[in-house]
C-alpha cells in the first residue's frame, strides 16, 4: 500500500519508549500525521466524531430512556406523550427526527417496521441491524408478524395482541418494552442493561436476548 | 456534529461492525482511521460515496481467509487510496511516514 508495505527493511535500532507498532497502527498514524500538517484534519475533530459515532451513538441512549419509563412514571408518561420534548430536555439530538414511543401493553405486543425503506430512530438506538432492511422483514412483519417473531425466538400466546407500527421518515417508533417481572427495586442504572436495540424494536423482550 | 445518516446507515459488504447496533472499534487506530474519513467527507475533501466504493472494492478484493476482524485494514487501505488519488497526501511521504513509525523514529502513539 503506496510503499508503506515495503520498507521493513529500513529497521532502526531503538524502539520507541512506547514499545513497537503494528503495520496497521503506522499506516493509520503516518496518515493522521500527514493530514494534521497540511491543516485537513484537526485531530481534536477526530477525537470528538469517534466518540460521537462510538456513543452516541449505540442503542444506550434509548435504553437509558426505556429504563427510567420503568422507574419514573412522570418521565414515563411524557415520554409517551412527547418523545421529541424529553429528548430535548436531556440535551440529546433528535438530528430533527420525529420519534414516537409506543408502550407495550399487557395482551399487547407492539414491533417497528418500515415497510417501505428502513425508517428507524438511529438518534437513539443507534444503526438499523442488516436484517431491520432486509426485504422480507418488511414485508412479512405486516403480514405474518406472529411468525416473524417466533423466528426471533419471541413466542406470542394466542391472547396476546400484535401491533406493528410503520416507520416513515416522519414517524420513528421505538418501543418502549414493559418492565421484566422480578425487577422490582432495580435502579434505573441496573435495569438499562437488560434493553437491548431489538427490545426496543420489539422483536426481543428485555431480559430475553437479542439476536 | 451531527451523525450523518449516509454513513451510519452504510449497508452491504461495507456496513460498519456493530455489537448491538453500537459501533466497534477493537484497537484506538480503528476509531481513528474511522474518525479520519468522517473528518475529511466533513470538510468536504471528498464524497462519502467515492470512500464507499473504494471500501467495498478493497473488501471485494479480499481472499477467501478474509474475516470481519479485518474490516478496519481494508477501510484504512481505502482511505490511503484515496488521500492519495486525491492528492491530499503524497503516496510515497506516506509510505515513508509509516516506516518511521513503524521503526519507533517517530513515537506518537494513538
Amino acid at each position: 500500500m503506496n510503499g508503506a508495505h515495503h520498507e521493513e527493511h529500513e529497521h532502526h535500532e531503538h524502539h520507541g519508549h512506547h514499545g513497537q507498532v503494528s503495520d496497521v497502527e503506522a499506516r493509520a498514524l503516518a496518515l493522521e500525521s500527514l493530514l494534521r500538517e497540511k491543516g485537513l484534519v484537526d485531530s481534536r475533530d477526530v477525537d470528538e466524531l469517534v466518540s460521537r459515532y462510538e456513543h452516541d451513538v449505540g442503542p444506550l441512549l434509548g435504553a437509558r430512556l426505556v429504563a427510567r419509563a420503568w422507574v419514573d412514571p412522570a418521565f414515563r408518561d411524557r415520554l409517551l406523550h412527547d418523545a421529541n420534548a424529553v429528548l430535548r430536555e436531556l440535551g440529546i439530538s433528535g438530528e430533527g427526527l420525529n420519534i414516537v414511543v409506543v408502550a407495550n401493553e399487557p395482551g399487547v405486543h407492539d414491533a417497528v417496521v418500515c415497510t417501505l425503506c428502513s425508517c428507524y430512530p438511529w438518534p437513539v438506538i443507534g444503526l438499523p441491524p442488516v436484517w431491520y432492511k432486509s426485504a422480507p422483514y418488511r414485508s412479512r412483519m405486516v403480514r405474518e408478524p406472529r411468525e416473524v417473531l417466533r423466528e426471533f425466538g419471541l413466542e406470542l400466546d394466542d391472547a396476546t395482541r400484535v401491533r406493528v407500527w410503520d416507520s416513515s421518515a416522519e414517524q420513528r417508533y421505538l418501543i418502549l418494552p414493559e418492565r421484566p417481572v422480578g425487577t422490582e427495586g432495580w435502579s434505573e442504572d441496573d435495569l438499562v442493561p437488560l434493553v437491548t436495540r431489538d427490545c426496543m424494536i420489539g422483536v426481543a423482550r428485555p431480559g430475553t436476548g437479542g439476536v | 456534529m451531527d451523525v450523518d445518516p449516509e454513513i451510519a446507515h452504510a449497508a452491504g459488504p461495507a456496513a460498519l461492525p456493530r455489537r448491538n447496533g453500537e459501533l466497534v472499534f477493537t484497537a484506538p487506530w480503528q476509531g481513528r482511521a474511522f474518525g479520519m474519513a468522517v473528518a475529511l467527507q466533513r470538510g468536504g475533501r471528498f464524497a462519502w460515496r467515492d470512500f464507499q466504493e473504494r471500501l467495498e472494492r478493497e473488501i471485494g478484493g479480499a481472499g477467501p481467509d478474509d474475516d470481519a476482524a479485518r474490516y478496519y485494514e481494508h477501510w484504512l487501505a481505502a482511505l490511503e487510496r484515496l488521500a492519495v488519488d486525491r492528492g491530499l497526501v503524497d503516496g510515497e511521504e506516506l509510505g515513508r511516514r509509516a516506516g518511521e513509525y513503524r521503526s519507533g523514529l517517530r513515537d506518537e502513539v494513538f
